[in-house]
């Protein structure tokens, strides 16, 4: 579960964003709508210990978050925090299987080679795991992206428009096997977008 | 389940190497430069490692040639390495009077001149089977004219076999006019002697001036030959009066008592008589510096194609960097370390620099090995392929550090990227 309370952040003066509070349980999905320029990323950032409030808290699993140093951070992200971001991006040279395993590798866990066959399995890239990330369509490459952003079993899913670059078809299925799979591991959905396609497919929803 | 848990974990070799991968054209051109450099460096080490052994175990225990007036370096390159034509001839007379000398401890006569498909056929006596410290593999020495001893490799690549026998070609390059008249007979085969022997035909300095005389004077003229040779052996005083042509030789090898007082000796013999002296060490030295000046110009280009093979791994390392920024920026948000990531980066560049070192180590393996080939069919002279010198661990160590420093400096490019702002800029 993830909670917010006063959160604010500063790049500049005159740039400074003041975010509503929010609190999402596990299993819970949540939706934050909000054109651009209205910090959306910046958001998704600081509840992914990218950033560092200016100001209020974070908490994940009762944890708050906003006072860890940058390597406590960093640890912290890896173990409790996947990311999914609004185009794909992979290691280039490595394989779609090894791109899945390289989450635990760099997170200190054991290298779940059959966890990663399940999830290809249930997002249908079972084919495609010895290829290169480069040879999958755009939609595919967002399904890996989930399983990758699931390998570590975090508590809490981060999804940065993740449906942007996907036609409506895609964009529904992926949507649909996002909130499962983070009901199948328990954790909560954080959906960050300004995608007015996942208005109706959200319950829990605020609007920067 | 366990090897396939092995075969697909994930480590950072595993990472640098698919990157590697990734570039093929990119990794070649940077693998090929350090390739080259180092093949160049160390072929000119292992070649003049070879040379140097060759040239040393050949004139060990020669101080000083006598031959007919000319190059000093040709009498040398002729007399003892057997790869020149000789200078001339010289009168056996004289040359047996100067080594009566008390100065003198050995002196080896030498008459060359003929040739048997390419190998020397050498007029001498057993003090020179003697002064290489030869070992049979098969029969005995020669003990009357006409006979001969083989070389190991000459024997070998000639099929001699005790008992065989052949006619002697005037020359050296297998190309002159057939003595048919006089056979040569095989009575031994030497043992491999790592030195100038095992490519040579041996055979009493009479065989040589009988094959040279008249037909139709031969028998008596090897006969007188011998008795001059008398005059050198039993080093007596014979009185008798020869009135037959005199005897002559290519050249002789001197071992003095006395080294230092042998130069005093040589330098008389320069002055005031038609022969000349040389001395190996002294002409050996000289080829050698003569050598060296090419051999530092080329050892120079191949310090500079390592250098610009470290330049290849910087510039690719730097451009691969700024393409792979998004990507270790990623990689920092799932929890990699800076100095994990720095740690990749310098291994791509050591993977290079490691590749690129055993491929030059080949391919100077391979290079020495054909010019042995050719070497050999040219002057018989043949090189030891598989050594690895001390001076190529250093070379090794050089490679790693220039692949490490190309590495070392785009990658500390790593700590400057700002994670955030990367991924929030796609």
């Amino acid at each position: 579960m993830i909670s917010t309370e006063n959160l604010t952040f500063q790049y500049s003066p005159s740039k400074k964003f003041q975010f509503p509070d929010f609190a999402c349980a596990d299993r819970e999905t949540m939706l934050i709508l909000g054109k651009s320029g209205k910090g959306k990323t910046t958001l998704l950032h600081l509840m992914a210990l990218l950033l560092h409030p200016t100001g209020g808290k974070i908490q994940i699993n009762n944890k708050e978050i906003s006072e860890l140093s940058v390597g406590d951070a960093a640890r912290f992200r890896a173990q409790n925090v996947g990311i999914i971001y609004q185009k794909a991006h992979f290691v280039h040279s490595l394989s779609v299987m090894d791109n899945l395993l390289l989450v635990n590798y760099l997170s200190g866990q054991k290298q779940a080679v059959e966890k990663a066959r399940h999830f290809a399995e249930s997002l249908g890239f079972a084919d495609h795991l010895k290829k290169k990330t480069t040879q999958l369509s755009q939609g595919e490459q967002q399904r890996v992206s989930i399983a990758r952003a699931l390998m570590n079993n975090p508590s809490v899913i981060l999804a940065d428009e993740p449906t942007s670059n996907l036609d409506d078809d895609n964009c529904l299925k992926v949507v649909d096997l996002l909130k499962n799979q983070t009901n199948e591991i328990g954790a909560s959905l954080v959906v960050v977008t300004h995608d007015q396609r996942l208005k109706d497919v959200f319950e829990k929803q605020i609007q920067l | 389940m366990q090897t396939n848990v092995c075969l697909n974990d994930m480590n950072l070799i595993k990472i640098s190497w698919s990157n590697l991968k990734d570039k093929p054209l990119t990794s070649f051109l940077s693998i090929s430069l350090m390739a080259l450099g180092i093949g160049i460096i160390s072929l000119l080490l292992l070649v003049s490692k070879q040379l140097d052994e060759k040239f040393t175990r050949n004139v060990k225990g020669i101080d000083m040639v006598i031959g007919a007036k000319g190059s000093p370096l040709q009498l040398i390159l002729a007399s003892i390495y057997q790869i020149d034509a000789p200078t001339g001839n010289i009168p056996l007379e004289e040359a047996t009077k100067l080594t009566r000398s008390p100065l003198v401890k050995t002196a080896i006569p030498l008459s060359m001149g003929d040739n048997y498909q390419g190998y020397r056929v050498i007029g001498t006596n057993e003090k020179y089977l003697q002064h290489f410290e030869v070992e049979y593999a098969e029969g005995k020495v020669f003990s009357k004219a006409m006979e001969v001893v083989a070389g190991a490799k000459a024997a070998q690549n000639l099929e001699l076999k005790v008992g065989d026998s052949f006619v002697s070609q005037h020359g050296y390059d297998g190309e002159g006019h057939k003595h048919d008249e006089q056979k040569f007979k095989v009575t031994g085969i030497l043992k491999t002697n790592n030195s100038v022997v095992d490519q040579l035909i041996l055979t009493p300095l009479e065989s040589v001036w009988a094959v040279h005389e008249h037909h139709e004077e031969g028998e008596q003229h090897a006969d007188s030959g011998a008795n001059a040779l008398k005059l050198l052996e039993e080093d007596g005083s014979h009185n008798e009066e020869h009135e037959e042509e005199p005897k002559e030789i290519t050249s002789m090898l001197i071992k003095f008592r006395n080294p230092a007082l042998g130069m005093m000796m040589a330098r008389n013999i320069n002055q005031n008589t038609t022969l000349q002296t040389a001395t190996p060490a002294i002409e050996i030295n000289r080829l050698f510096a003569l050598l060296g000046v090419g051999l530092d110009t080329l050892k120079w280009i191949a310090l500079v194609i390592i250098i610009v093979s470290g330049l290849s791994v910087f510039v690719s390392l730097y451009n691969s960097l700024k393409e792979r920024k998004y990507e270790m920026a990623l990689m920092l948000s799932m929890g990699a370390t800076r100095i994990r990531l720095f740690l990749l980066l310098l291994l791509e560049g050591l993977m290079i620099s490691i590749i690129g070192y055993a491929a030059g180590v080949l391919l100077s393996r391979l290079g020495l090995w054909v010019m042995a080939e050719n070497v050999e069919k040219n002057f018989h002279y043949d090189f030891n392929v598989l050594s690895l010198l001390p001076e190529e661990m250093y070379l090794m160590l050089g490679a790693l550090v220039i692949g490490l420093l190309a590495a070392a400096l785009p990658s500390l490019g790593i700590y400057r990227i700002n994670i955030s702002r990367t991924l929030a800029d796609e």
